[in-house]
């Protein structure tokens, strides 16, 4: 709150206009458009529409395809946050070691941010891919007949390994931030106490680093939930068999390739119901560690 | 450090390397890939080595693209590329620091619902609203055009926080001496708070040109026209198009092509990428 501050009444509302009347036209009223056609169900032709009530949520949890696609989901997004959160820590604390090379080493390991999810999405589609990649030649060696094709499996280890690789340089730095904001003294105690390299990672460093890892959880989680369409559509599409259908793709590809706007609506109110969730977790947990 | 353990500095180097290794091996193998010719695919295994056809091949993805998959030639949607995410990136800076001044040096009624409005949009990502902002875009006649590609993404929660928290660590003797002296507000905008945020408006810019280059879904859907194709968005439908017939060196050339800028944008400026980062994250 500021002491002093200026007295115009029309001006803060032109400052505030251009934001406001994006948010309105582009936000606020698709997202009501969303909710109202989540209750409604049009004709065969797309004419009429009529008013179901909750017969489109209904559906959906009825429907095998989009159960499937929550369990799709869960375990996508899992897989992807506990693997580039895992390999991220291992590095954070190996670069933690580091006196001289850490700058270097951290360029070397941030770069991927800016690789675009889809962009992630073709690389690893090269490498696997069936017929020229380069992994199903080495894991045929090792006697495993790669095919993320017909294979639901291999499908998804294709997409977690795409979208945690590239999330691995996001976590990585904030790992490193909080690991540079432990105090030595305590780790230092630790070790003329006796403690050795191992014991002190987990009696110290890991439970003072919660506060990251726990707000890192929440970021993979929605980032995995909402930012990885991109690398599913330009990978499997949601196949084998809804293999890798996850919840942004289904919303996609119901309204769009399947034309069933009820539907997809009903998907968007869930989907947006889940976004409201984390980001009220995010924030009220942003606001502890202001007080910390 | 604590204490010197060479055996474990040692086993840190050997994750380190291990790391980049991993993180830098597709990168690698697209390279490569997109050194070779088609027919260096056809044998089966992969070449790891570059190839002598590496300027042949970008020269012609640059000028010609494929002209099967029905993409414009890469040069033309890098160009595109670069407008969006430049339209996006100072168009997200522009409208936010106005906003965070309105909130923050103003007091008028309705302030809250005009902040909470602002902060609701962080719950709606285009992914989960998509058909009717689809529906909105397309009845406002702004498919297949620049401010189509860029306006709907603009809005800035984050960046409005952002700008937001910088100006309210401003000390108050700023305006009030503003004030005496008789600066108007806009004045005392230009004049003092634009030219106190610029490194903050830097370090943003950079991360919001990486996303703004990165679109993917929204690309995606509002062009059909492909004079108005991105790179990021053209390379699956250059992907789905080669399907049939491996053309894998050029997609490889044009995923190269694509991910250059904004690597270039965090490795050239690495310092307010992190900042940035770490900013937006608060």
């Amino acid at each position: 709150m500021k002491r002093t501050i200026f007295r115009n009444q029309l001006l803060p509302w032109l400052l505030l206009a251009p934001q406001l009347a994006i948010t309105f036209i582009f936000f606020l009223w698709p997202a009501g458009q969303a909710i109202r056609q989540s209750f409604l169900r049009e004709d065969a032709f797309g004419i009429k529409s009529s008013f179901v009530g909750l017969a489109n949520f209904r559906g959906l949890l009825d429907s095998a395809e989009y159960l499937n696609s929550l369990k799709v989901t869960a375990v996508f997004a899992v897989s992807v946050t506990v693997m580039s959160m895992g390999v991220a820590l291992l590095l954070a604390v190996a670069v933690d070691r580091m006196l001289k090379s850490a700058r270097v080493y951290t360029t070397l390991l941030v770069w991927p941010y800016a690789v675009a999810p889809a962009v992630a999405g073709i690389l690893w589609w090269f490498i696997f891919n069936p017929t020229v990649g380069v992994m199903p030649y080495v894991l045929e060696v090792v006697g495993y007949d790669w095919n993320h094709i017909s294979s639901k499996t291999d499908a998804m280890i294709l997409v977690v390994i795409a979208s945690a690789w590239k999330q691995i340089s996001y976590n990585f730095l904030f790992f490193v931030a909080g690991l540079q904001a432990i105090p030595a003294s305590m780790r230092e105690a630790a070790a003329i106490d006796g403690a050795g390299p191992v014991r002190r990672f987990f009696d110290i460093t890991f439970p003072l680093l919660s506060p990251t890892t726990f707000f890192l959880l929440v970021v993979n989680i929605v980032y995995a939930m909402f930012e990885t369409f991109a690398v599913i559509d330009a990978t499997t599409e949601g196949g084998p068999a809804q293999a890798t259908n996850i919840m942004v793709y289904k919303v996609y590809f119901d309204g769009f390739i399947g034309q069933n706007i009820g539907s997809s609506a009903a998907q968007s109110v869930i989907l947006m119901l889940i976004v409201i969730t984390l980001t009220v977790i995010q924030f009220r947990y942003v606001e502890k560690r202001v007080e910390y | 450090m604590i204490e010197n353990r060479p055996g474990l500095n040692a086993l840190a180097h050997l994750a380190l390397i291990a790391g980049v290794v991993i993180v830098a091996l597709p990168v690698w193998i697209a390279f490569v890939a997109s050194t070779h010719t088609a027919t260096d695919f056809s044998s089966g295994t992969v070449p790891m080595w570059p190839g002598p056809h590496l300027v042949e091949n970008y020269s012609r993805m640059l000028d010609a693209g494929v002209s099967t998959s029905g993409t414009p030639p890469v040069g033309r949607m890098m160009l595109n590329s670069l407008i969006m995410a430049l339209l996006i990136a100072c168009g997200k800076i522009a409208i936010s620091i106005l906003s965070a001044f309105a909130i923050v040096y103003f007091r008028f009624p309705l302030r809250g619902l005009a902040f909470w409005c602002i902060f609701v949009t962080l719950m709606l990502p285009v992914e989960v609203r998509i058909v009717p902002t689809f529906q909105v875009v397309a009845g406002l006649g702004l498919l297949n055009s620049y401010a189509g590609l860029s306006v709907p993404l603009i809005a800035s929660a984050t960046a409005t926080f952002l700008f937001r928290q910088v100006f309210l660590t401003m000390p108050d003797e700023l305006v009030e001496a503003a004030r005496i002296d008789g600066a108007g507000p806009m004045k005392f905008f230009r004049d003092i708070l634009l030219p106190l945020s610029r490194t903050n408006m830097a370090a943003l810019f950079v991360i919001l040109f990486i996303y703004g280059w990165n679109q993917y879904l929204w690309p995606l859907l509002i062009t059909t026209d492909a004079q108005y194709y991105t790179i990021v968005a053209g390379i699956k439908r250059m992907a789905d198009a080669v399907d049939g017939l491996p053309q894998w060196h050029l997609v490889m050339a044009t995923a190269v092509l694509a991910m250059l800028p904004p690597v270039a944008v965090v490795i050239g400026m690495q310092k307010l990428f992190v900042k940035g980062l770490v900013e937006t994250e608060k």
